[in-house]
């Protein structure tokens, strides 16, 4: 195995990073300018949204399935199981919801994108486009940023709904609990301020998971073999950074919101 | 014999307004690899001009250097009176779409139909109908044969006939200069010929401007002595003393320099021992 010096080393991640900014800045600024390519954003949003309802509904019930089995282990110790959708509710849609369901969308789309853009890359496909006339980031990139962002938020939405209904399948068949005193704990357990800290995060996770499989995708080298590291690598990269950008909005969203401090 | 394309100007003398694309002291390297090497050589307008050399010699670069693909490391590039090695992405996209590409492996979009990949351009560019568009692409498909084809995908085409409808992606929009990337590499003789009649018919009937990588000298030299007789609908043979007629050149590039670049007779008579084993 080739060693490389710490300095290039350096230079190579510093550089990544930089053209990963300019994308993902380029692609953003494409949203004011002409074409817009709204055919391509609706196409995306079909198979990156509509495309993950499958995954998402399955991981959001078996995630509430599982936290309230896991929950009332604890509060049945407390003698407080009938707070059991307070927990689930909680727990779902400011932070399992949001992040689970950023995850399943990375595993499935980021790599997908790499792979679609990756290919068209390896195979001289980005640069006809180019060489037609017609900017790949403005045609490729921004449709997928945009349907992934707005997609990803309402997926958040319907994986907190399976999830609260998972939680309500335990509560009633497993813990035989009345439904309707663990949808009103739910209700009563959620205020304002969690929905929005939960419903905050899809869109910059969606930003993440389309943007870096795009950064990816657009630097795949090396025929096959290449694309499917920048698979990898989009997938890999898109969830650590998912679960990074979680760690500190959460802080900064909980000294946002009075009563979190 | 019919009017054919002008006859350029000796190499050499034309002046910049004259030239579709001009190299002026070019040099680009790939981390310590010289791949061109202060290459400077122009292509007039309505000519063609054969790029040959060894695999590696730095043709399909020029290539992509003329279109704004990839910057030179120095040395100055202007296409259609644009600097392009000064232009930034943004505002390269303009210029590209009067110039056409045909890649080394077609490059077709996989995931579209050979209508849309031949439209390709004029449904981007917009304020074309929809009925005019399917005029334009079957008008071109006529043009390289392939017209039952317009409803398959590339995939489902021979490699002689991607190349084709590469052809007819890149000439839709009639550019004012097209390159070619080895446009009958790696395939049959009688499926280069029909390549080659196309590029002649190209520049004999639309005087376009044209910049040919080829590793095939037979396929520039039967250009070189062919013209395209569009009342017959097909490619003949100069008649004697006839070559010279044809706006055709010669470029060939050794280890990153420009070696020759003139006329075929130039070439076939060239002393150079490099060239004469080259072209043997």
């Amino acid at each position: 195995m080739e060693l490389i010096s710490p300095t290039d080393y350096a230079k190579d991640k510093i550089s990544a990073v930089q053209d990963y900014c300019i994308l993902a800045a380029r692609s953003i600024g494409n949203l004011f300018q002409r074409p817009r390519y709204f055919g391509d954003m609706l196409q995306q949003a079909d198979l990156i949204g509509v495309g993950s309802l499958p995954i998402v509904i399955l991981t959001g019930f078996f995630t509430g399935f599982v936290l309230a089995l896991q929950g009332s282990n604890t509060l049945q110790r407390f003698g407080t199981l009938t707070l059991i959708g307070h927990l689930v509710a909680l727990s779902m849609v400011r932070e399992l919801g949001p992040v689970l369901t950023g995850l399943m969308v990375a595993g499935r789309n980021a790599s997908g994108i790499a792979s679609e853009l990756g290919s068209m890359q390896v195979t001289e496909q980005i640069d006809a486009m180019r060489a037609l006339g017609t900017d790949p980031i403005k045609k490729l990139v921004t449709p997928r940023i945009v349907a992934t962002v707005f997609m990803l938020f309402f997926l958040t939405i319907i994986s907190d709904l399976t999830g609260l209904f998972g939680g309500s399948v335990v509560a009633k068949f497993l813990l035989r609990l009345d439904v309707n005193q663990y949808w009103s704990t739910a209700w009563q357990a959620l205020v304002i301020d969690d929905v929005i800290m939960g419903l905050l995060k899809p869109p910059i996770f969606g930003f993440i998971i389309a943007s870096v499989g795009c950064y990816y995708g657009l630097n795949s080298r090396g025929g096959t073999q290449g694309v499917g590291r920048a698979t990898t690598q989009a997938v890999v990269s898109a969830s650590v950074l998912i679960l990074a950008v979680d760690a500190v909005l959460t802080r900064i969203l909980m000294i946002a919101f009075v009563g979190y401090r | 014999m019919p009017v054919l394309a002008p006859t350029p100007s000796p190499v050499g003398i034309a002046t910049e307004t004259a030239s579709a694309i001009v190299f002026q002291n070019v040099s680009l390297a790939f981390e310590d690899h010289q791949v061109l090497d202060d290459i400077s050589f122009h292509l007039l307008q309505g000519e063609t001009k054969a790029i040959f050399g060894v695999a590696g010699a730095g043709k399909s670069i020029i290539l992509k250097l003329a279109l704004g693909l990839i910057k030179p490391d120095a040395g100055r590039i202007w296409v259609l009176g644009e600097e392009v090695s000064a232009l930034p992405e943004e505002q390269l996209f303009e210029l590209r779409r009067r110039i056409g590409m045909v890649f080394q492996e077609s490059a077709l979009f996989d995931s579209l139909t050979v209508r849309d990949n031949v439209a390709f351009r004029l449904i981007e560019e917009g304020g074309t109908s929809p009925e005019e568009i399917e005029e334009r692409v079957r008008e071109v498909l006529r043009f390289v044969e392939l017209e039952h084809t317009v409803d398959m995908l590339p995939g489902e085409l021979s490699g002689g006939m991607r190349r084709r409808v590469a052809i007819a992606r890149a000439v839709i929009s009639r550019p004012e200069i097209l390159l070619y990337d080895s446009p009958t590499g790696g395939l049959d003789p009688v499926t280069s010929t029909t390549i080659v009649e196309l590029l002649v018919k190209q520049r004999d009937v639309y005087h376009s401007s044209s910049l040919l990588v080829s590793h095939r000298l037979q396929d520039a030299f039967t250009m070189a002595s062919h013209y395209f007789d569009l009342g017959e609908n097909q490619m003949r043979p100069l008649p004697p003393g006839g070559q010279g007629q044809v706006a055709m050149s010669f470029l060939v590039l050794r280890e990153g320099k420009v070696i020759f670049d003139g006329n075929a007779h130039d070439l076939a008579n060239s002393r150079d021992e490099y060239i004469r084993e080259y072209i043997s």
